[in-house]
């Protein structure tokens, strides 16, 4: 769009502002959805049996008696300056007090699963692709096509059906983790969640990993690497893997976005104390300070990642980077 | 099919409308056969099973968590219902769902898609740019703040998952209609006044069938895991409907004691996902032409 900023910084700072302009309208459509559209939001939360003065002073607490373009940018302000709001449920304690240990959990949660899914679905991508047409490759890619396509919940209640209930009584069916308590405590306890996620992610990883791997083992420089006479082992994982990743990153990135969403499906089945279930709690509350907070949090973490990705396969494939300058 | 002449296999596949020419190749594939099977065998449950249900879905036939027994094969539920019941009956609202929102999303990302590719303005910019911004939320997030703001309706979901739907739909409309719209046939329709819808449903669109096939069944199995989900949270059908997500999440604190309230739903959604996506991957196979039975690669 402008010739004033060229190359990679001026690649970066573009998308970061893309990034920061998509949070924006995100914003205003999750408060559009919550404050701005329904008629009487307060009367909505509170239901038919609300009390005239209960009703006033929830009014007051959403800013309801002002103008839209007040409120919005009032509770956009806030929300900014770290200030969510406070629950409508828990006895109006401050959103932050409430979300804070549960966000702890989360992060831990995906991390986990992040840690273990990426190097495995390469893994799995690199011998598919090493083996390709064989049998190891057909099979890995029809199990990675059914697993991609289930919902995480019917993989969560099955990992429960098999590990904690019916088959063997290894784990702990939910993951009962007391509040003050850190995640990192009750290992046993997340490794259903755990495992839920990283069965989820890792097929789409998997996959683009094997297509990106087919195409660098038939590209040249392996060639030459064989004929220099590398042994199999060193061709493979310091000439090819390395550039493979790089077509892989976007994918990667992406996957790990979308683990923030996936949390929230896969804490409800095994009672996670995160920020997912919290979520769903405040959806059935209809506690709409923490519904707006943890909406906006969530496609936050899902933007980061996904700018993320876009700087970071610049930065790795050397044609795209030279392309800029 | 039968049109094809058995001397001249190589060519036949030429003729005939390109979606009937991917249907054919996408069927000569093994994976596409056992993907049409798993979904028409869980179809079948849902459309034919209510007539072979041996109770009504909201009767209370026994004990809650009954063990199963000659005249409850399944056992019942949390509440005393027939399991077996529950689950014949608890297809179709997955089912019709999921068909609905796809077909909403395919609609919206359709016109989009074929608008941003035509128009030559800023306009393909601004509907691109809101596609992000819908892409900028997962699903499961935009649909439970329109239901923690409405409440759990079933027009919502449809209306939320169709939403969501439509961004990549369009993505891959525009994709595939920006090479057509610049064809010569686009331009004669042009200089011959035919009405802007009328180029861009009846001369674009008939063009780019073949990446939207694969697109539909990929959305399609999306849009039954995300409402599946949303009953199994308890924002899609309420009590005492029959419904396969609701039904698990009614009995799965039970899973020890009496397993298939939870299990045969699960078993369902499982196979009808596997299915849906099955399809979804001969199709795709097909339309970038890996369609030899073996050598697949």
């Amino acid at each position: 769009m402008t010739k004033l900023r060229r190359g990679i910084t001026g690649f970066i700072l573009r998308r970061v502002v893309l990034g920061l302009l998509t949070l924006f309208f995100v914003s205003l459509i999750v408060f559009a959805a919550t404050q701005a559209l329904p008629s009487d939001p307060a009367r909505a939360i509170l239901g038919r049996t609300a009390t005239p003065d209960s009703l006033k002073a929830l009014r007051e607490q959403l800013d309801l008696n002002h103008s839209v373009v007040y409120q919005y940018t009032h509770w956009l302000g806030s929300f900014v300056t770290g200030d969510l709001g406070h629950s409508l449920a828990a006895r109006g304690e401050p959103v932050t007090a409430v979300l804070g240990s549960r966000f702890k959990n989360s992060a831990f949660l995906v991390l986990i699963a992040a840690v273990i899914s990426v190097p495995l679905s390469i893994f799995l991508g690199v011998i598919a692709a090493r083996r390709r047409d064989g049998p190891l490759d057909h099979a890995l890619s029809l199990s990675l096509l059914g697993l991609a396509a289930l919902p995480e919940f019917v993989v969560g209640i099955s990992l429960v059906l098999l590990f904690a209930t019916r088959v063997f009584h290894w784990l702990p069916a939910v993951s009962l983790i007391p509040p003050g308590d850190a995640p990192w405590q009750h290992l046993k306890e997340i490794v259903l969640p755990t495992v839920t996620l990283v069965l989820a992610v890792s097929p789409y990883i998997a996959r683009i990993m094997r297509a990106s791997m087919v195409e660098v083992l038939e590209s040249d420089y392996v060639e030459m690497a064989r004929l220099k006479g590398l042994p199999e082992r060193e061709v493979l994982w310091r000439h090819a893997v390395p550039n493979a990743v790089a077509p892989a990153i976007q994918v990667i990135a992406l996957n790990l976005a979308y683990l923030a969403g996936g949390i929230i499906v896969v804490e409800f089945v095994f009672a996670y104390p995160g920020i997912g279930s919290a979520l769903v709690d405040a959806v059935n509350n209809r506690d709409l300070p923490i519904v707006q907070a943890l909406a906006v949090l969530i496609a936050g973490v899902y933007v980061f990642f996904n700018v993320l990705a876009d700087i970071a396969t610049i930065l790795v494939s050397p044609r795209l980077r030279t392309s800029l300058r | 099919m039968t049109a094809v002449a058995p001397t001249a296999p190589v060519t036949a596949p030429t003729v005939g409308r390109p979606l009937t020419i991917l249907a054919r190749r996408a069927w000569r594939q093994m994976r596409t056969k056992i993907g049409v099977s798993l979904v028409a065998l869980l179809v079948g449950v849902a459309l034919i099973g209510p007539f072979f249900a041996p109770y009504s879905p909201s009767e209370f036939v026994a004990a809650p968590y009954a063990h199963a027994s000659s005249a409850l094969p399944l056992g019942a539920d949390n509440l005393g219902r027939d399991v077996l019941s529950r689950f014949l009956w608890g297809g179709r609202s997955l089912l019709g769902l999921s068909i609905l929102a796809t077909l909403l999303g395919l609609v919206l990302g359709v016109s989009v898609g074929l608008v941003a590719a035509y128009t030559r303005s800023v306009l393909d910019d601004v509907l691109m740019r809101a596609m992000d911004v819908i892409l900028a939320f997962p699903s499961i997030v935009l649909a439970l703040v329109a239901v923690a703001t409405v409440g759990p309706k079933l027009w919502l979901i449809v209306i939320v998952v169709g939403l969501t739907t439509m961004p990549r739909v369009a993505r891959v409309t525009r994709g595939a209609a920006l090479e057509i719209v610049e064809r010569d046939f686009v331009q004669a329709a042009e200089v011959l006044g035919e009405s802007q819808p009328k180029i861009l449903f009846g001369e674009i669109l008939p063009n780019v069938t073949s990446p939207l096939m694969v697109e539909a069944s990929l959305r399609l199995t999306y849009s039954i895991g995300l409402i599946a989900g949303l009953s199994f949270l308890g924002f899609g059908l309420q009590p005492p409907a029959a419904d396969w997500g609701l039904m698990i999440n009614e009995n799965r604190q039970a899973l020890t004691v009496q397993p298939w309230g939870a299990t045969m739903p699960v078993i369902a959604i499982a196979l009808l996902t596997i299915g849906t996506s099955l399809i979804g991957d001969g199709l795709s196979r097909a339309a970038i032409g890996i369609d030899r039975g073996g050598g697949e690669g």
